[in-house]
């Protein structure tokens, strides 16, 4: 080992020493309660080291001094999908969650990236995400892109497979990009239908309002259904969550302060994300920034106010909902289900659409594997579990698989691709269906 | 480590995959969920088949490497931590349901099969396997049959020792063995079947079980009772016994444990009431119908503040929810969790609760009590920190009360645990020194070498007994 290498875990050991929460890592008693609801412990056949009860044994091993973090280490944190289903599992509440942040973060503050990476991390994380207008102008550049006709040209020259087959299914999924000029005219304020049941804020989110702007026109459609009046703060940011879960804390938690800032002004009574991904972050801003007292209590009450849309639709009540005959299964974005809570509410909607016939997909509660920028990192991994949950998707004859996530979706398009099956089967967001079918509803009505 | 001349041999039976010693494979094979355990194996070992499994013994055997086999290492006795290095033995190769016997309702599977996975096959066929230590979703087959683990249904159905009829298991000189069979009638010989059972890895790997099934009970009912003290609850207990129902499920939670549950879960519990009993009836429906009426007359004549009947299984489920919270609620309190399972003759409940009390108070430590009423199982949970030494001491005292105690009352230091590490040093108080050398024979005629998962059952020093003046 280079001297350069050996100072570079010494410092790694003693961050783990300073910064990791040891009472959470004494909290896992090792029941091993965890262990079957852990994608990557079921797909390596049962190896205890790629399982929740391992990592914090792992993290705890680090800590105690009696492990080396070396290359499996990091490989190992690194192939946790943060998917969280170890907590709802854990007898002991173990924020399973919290410690993989934390020691994330301490691994790739450590880290030496060579160039391309670092540049592409740089860019992404400090200068596109963080900022709505470079979305808006990153997502012009792909409009074009699409529009152009490079986009034919690529994929007619194979381009994109360079960059690894997975990519170039994911590239084949992305959605059209909103043209440049309806970016920017985003709502500031939506009416409630009549009598308002609601006030709500609408957390647009960077991707969402861009890449998936549609997603967002038909989220504020809906809750104005529901009659709920919104409003959308126009100096909020993304959620931070990408930079949350690749150790870039720090940057997280200037875009969580903003938010903050921004949602503290208003008459509303929750706070509604459409993305589980973003969602569950912004519920624990909290915990984010527990470390800043004069944070604390601000980012309490901007947490306590967060809540997916499904739960408030549900809550507040759609007008009758009508689709063509099919076969709708649902698949839980990883973060809703485990850290938001929000289960029941996507289901029932759906459940209550005519003419839908809702089947449950076997272990529709484990991750896809998309979990962020997993499916780029860990591509392997990430396809192994695709593969598994598509053959649990076509068990159920579904025609539409629904998803709560921009990423989920993406991966369960990509799904679609790989198994060959686009002409058969879609897969959309939860609130585009509904859209759909309270559309279908109106219309049925009137013919009626 | 292991010596290179082994590790060569071992890597020839099984291929150098399925021979692990990385400083991650040690560290996460180096503990079970049992508190303050941990020591790092030499090496781990995923044997393909039983070939492999006997293969590994006799290298073992003849270099004295330990063995020992594990499961999913969710026992409460340090039954699977290498405490003397050596190969820990996966079974994640050997995890096949191999037979559903229709015709005799048997089961034959490979010891890696996790419980609920068996049950749930089995129950696609109609069948039940009974027992259902709370663990099932993860703990294996081979686990289950070397703690002889049990479940709620003890008292109607018995433990995982009444439905072993069969057992393939590879000596520790590498012979394979094969006892008793899909036969309910077989006395050939010593019972070697039921010796297995329980034997806590330390006499040979076990490489198939075929178990007795049942048909599925057709229908089940749960009811909840409250009472203002633990003692009215044991009075409803006995009353049950005595008029000759047998309930499927009678589990109790003291007044602690509703405390610390209600806290946890707010499912309205009143947390004044001294003692939950929560009471379950399985089989043909005319039966649970009587059975249940007539238990909620018991509950009623033995001064239950109230009674409550699940009207549908959801509603069945809701009520058993603050039994099945008790672990959860109790985990949360502190970093370390300590469960622990002496029993008593269930006509000792109350007065057996009321000890651990005292024994708590005694020594200052927090400890709450609940369990299955029915068979006199107790789990006396100890809320703690492993890194309070001082306190640790305490707890290791009272326990030791407890044990105690347990066996004064004609009990046991461990209803289903077992042994292991942490509890061998009062197995002589429980089956006395002419026991443990009976106990020891049969371990040194099985394994001479002493490599079958060493350091378990037989301690190092026993505990004096120390006589509590009362
Ligand atoms: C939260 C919690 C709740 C629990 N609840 C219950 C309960 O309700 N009832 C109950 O009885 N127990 C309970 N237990 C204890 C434990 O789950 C059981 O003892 C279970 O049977 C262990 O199964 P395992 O697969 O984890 O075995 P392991 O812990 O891996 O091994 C247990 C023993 O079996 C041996 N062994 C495993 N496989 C083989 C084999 N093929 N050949 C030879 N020896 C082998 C091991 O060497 C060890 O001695 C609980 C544990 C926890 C943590
Ligand atoms: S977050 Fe998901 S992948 Fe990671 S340990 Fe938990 S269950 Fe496993
Ligand atoms: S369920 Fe919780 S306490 Fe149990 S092993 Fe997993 S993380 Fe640890």
């Amino acid at each position: 080992m280079s001297v350069e290498e050996s100072k570079r875990k010494t410092q790694i050991v003693q961050d783990f020493q300073s910064k990791m929460d040891y009472d959470e890592l004494l909290n896992c008693m090792r029941c091993g309660f965890c262990l079957p609801s852990c994608p990557t412990y079921i797909e390596t056949g049962g190896n205890e080291a790629a399982s929740p009860r391992g990592r914090i044994a792992l993290m705890k091993a680090v800590v105690d001094g009696k492990m080396e973090p070396d290359k499996d280490f990091e490989d190992q944190l690194s192939l946790c999908l943060g998917c969280r289903a170890c907590e709802p599992a854990c007898p002991s509440g173990v924020k399973y969650g919290h410690l993989l942040e934390e020691a994330r973060d301490i691994l790739q503050a450590k880290k030496k990236h060579s160039l391309p990476v670092k540049f592409v991390r740089r860019f992404f994380f400090d200068q596109v995400f963080p900022h709505q207008n470079r979305m808006r102008t990153l997502n012009s550049l792909m409009w074009f892109y699409q529009k152009s006709g490079v986009q034919k040209l690529a994929r007619a020259t194979n381009m994109t497979r360079i960059a690894g087959k997975n990519m170039s299914t994911m590239e084949k999924v992305l959605p059209a990009i909103p043209s440049p000029s309806k970016m920017k005219n985003r709502p500031e304020r939506i009416e409630a239908e009549s009598a308002v049941k609601k006030k709500v804020a609408f957390f647009s989110g960077c991707l969402m309002d861009t890449m998936f702007m549609e997603t967002n026109d038909a989220t504020l459609y809906l809750l104005k259904k529901a009659n709920c009046e919104v409003v959308i703060p126009q100096t909020q940011n993304c959620c931070g969550a990408l930079h949350a879960h690749s150790g870039e804390k720090d940057t997280a938690k200037e875009l969580a302060k903003k938010n903050i800032e921004a949602f503290e002004e208003g008459d509303f009574d929750y706070i509604i994300s459409n993305a589980g991904g973003c969602g569950a972050l912004l519920v624990e801003y909290d915990y984010l920034l527990k470390d800043e007292p004069e944070w604390k209590e601000r980012a309490k009450a901007f947490s306590d106010k967060v809540m997916d849309i499904t739960e408030i639709l549900y809550d507040a009540g759609l007008p009758d909902m009508e689709l063509d005959p099919q076969i709708v299964t649902y698949q839980d974005s990883c973060h809703l289900r485990n850290v938001m809570r929000t289960a029941a509410a996507p289901r029932k909607l759906l459940q209550s659409i005519k003419g839908v016939t809702y089947m449950e997909m076997k272990e529709a509660d484990q991750c896809c594997g998309s979990a962020g920028t997993y499916n780029i990192i860990e591509q392997e991994m990430s396809m192994q579990i695709l593969d598994h949950k598509m053959a649990n998707v076509e068990k159920t004859e579904a025609a539409t698989i629904v998803t709560a996530n921009p990423g989920c979706l993406l991966q369960m398009k990509a799904g679609v691709e790989r198994e060959g099956k686009r002409d058969s089967m879609r897969a959309v967001h939860i609130v585009d269906l509904l859209a759909e079918a309270v559309k279908y509803g109106e219309k049925s009505l009137q013919k009626a | 480590m292991l010596n290179k001349e082994v590790k060569g041999k071992l890597e020839k039976i099984v291929g150098q995959e399925n021979l692990l010693d990385s400083q991650q494979d040690l560290i996460v094979y180096s503990y079970d969920a049992t508190p303050d355990y941990q020591a790092l194996p030499d090496a781990v070992i995923k044997p393909r088949h039983k070939e492999d499994v006997a293969e590994i013994v006799k290298v073992c055997n003849e270099y004295k490497v330990p063995i020992v086999p594990r499961g999913s290492a969710t026992n409460l006795c340090a039954g699977t931590t290498p405490l003397e290095g050596g190969l820990v033995m996966l079974f994640n190769y050997m995890k096949d349901i191999i037979e559903i016997d229709e015709e005799n309702l048997t089961v034959t599977v490979q010891p890696g099969v996790i419980t609920l996975d068996m049950i749930k096959a089995v129950e696609e066929k109609g069948l039940f396997y009974p027992p259902d230590p709370s663990s099932m979703k993860i703990s294996t087959i081979g686990g289950n049959i070397n703690e002889c683990s049990g479940g709620l249904r003890g008292l109607k159905y018995g433990v995982t020792r009444d439905y072993v009829i069969g057992i393939e298991f590879v000596m520790p000189d590498g012979s394979i063995v094969k006892t008793g069979g899909k036969l309910a009638k077989d006395v050939a010989g010593y019972d070697l079947t039921r010796l297995m059972v329980g034997s806590e890895g330390t006499l040979g790997i076990i490489t198939e079980a075929t178990l007795k099934l049942i048909p599925v009970p057709e229908t089940k009912k749960t009811m909840l009772a409250l009472y203002d003290s633990l003692e009215a609850a044991g009075n409803t207990v006995s009353k049950i016994i005595s008029n000759r129902i047998i309930p499927a499920t009678l589990e109790f939670l003291d007044q602690p444990t509703i405390q610390v549950v209600e806290d946890f879960a707010n499912i309205g519990l009143p947390t004044e009431a001294g003692a939950i009993l929560l009471i379950e009836q399985d089989g043909p429906e005319e039966v649970v119908e009587r059975d249940i009426q007539r238990m909620a007359e018991i509950c009623e004549e033995t001064n239950a503040l109230s009674v409550q009947i699940a009207q549908s299984p959801e509603e069945g489920e809701a009520l058993t929810s603050a039994r099945r919270s008790a672990l959860s609620a109790l985990a949360r309190l502190k970093p370390t969790t300590i469960l622990e399972d002496a029993t008593v003759p269930r006509s000792k409940i109350s007065e057996m609760v009321k000890a651990i009390e005292e024994i708590a108070d005694k020594y200052n430590v927090k400890i709450c009590t609940f369990g299955h009423a029915g068979d006199g199982n107790l789990h006396p949970t100890c809320m703690t920190d492993a890194r309070n030494r001082d306190e640790m001491q305490r707890v290791e005292q009272a326990f030791e009360d407890i044990f105690a105690k347990a066996i004064d009352m004609g009990g046991t230091i461990t209803g289903e645990h077992g042994v292991g590490v942490m509890k061998s040093p009062y197995l002589s108080w429980k089956v006395g020194e002419a026991g443990v050398e009976a106990m020891r024979a049969i371990k040194e005629a099985f394994d001479p070498n002493n490599i079958m998962n060493p350091g378990k059952v037989f301690a190092k020093d026993a505990r004096k007994r120390v006589v509590v003046q009362r």
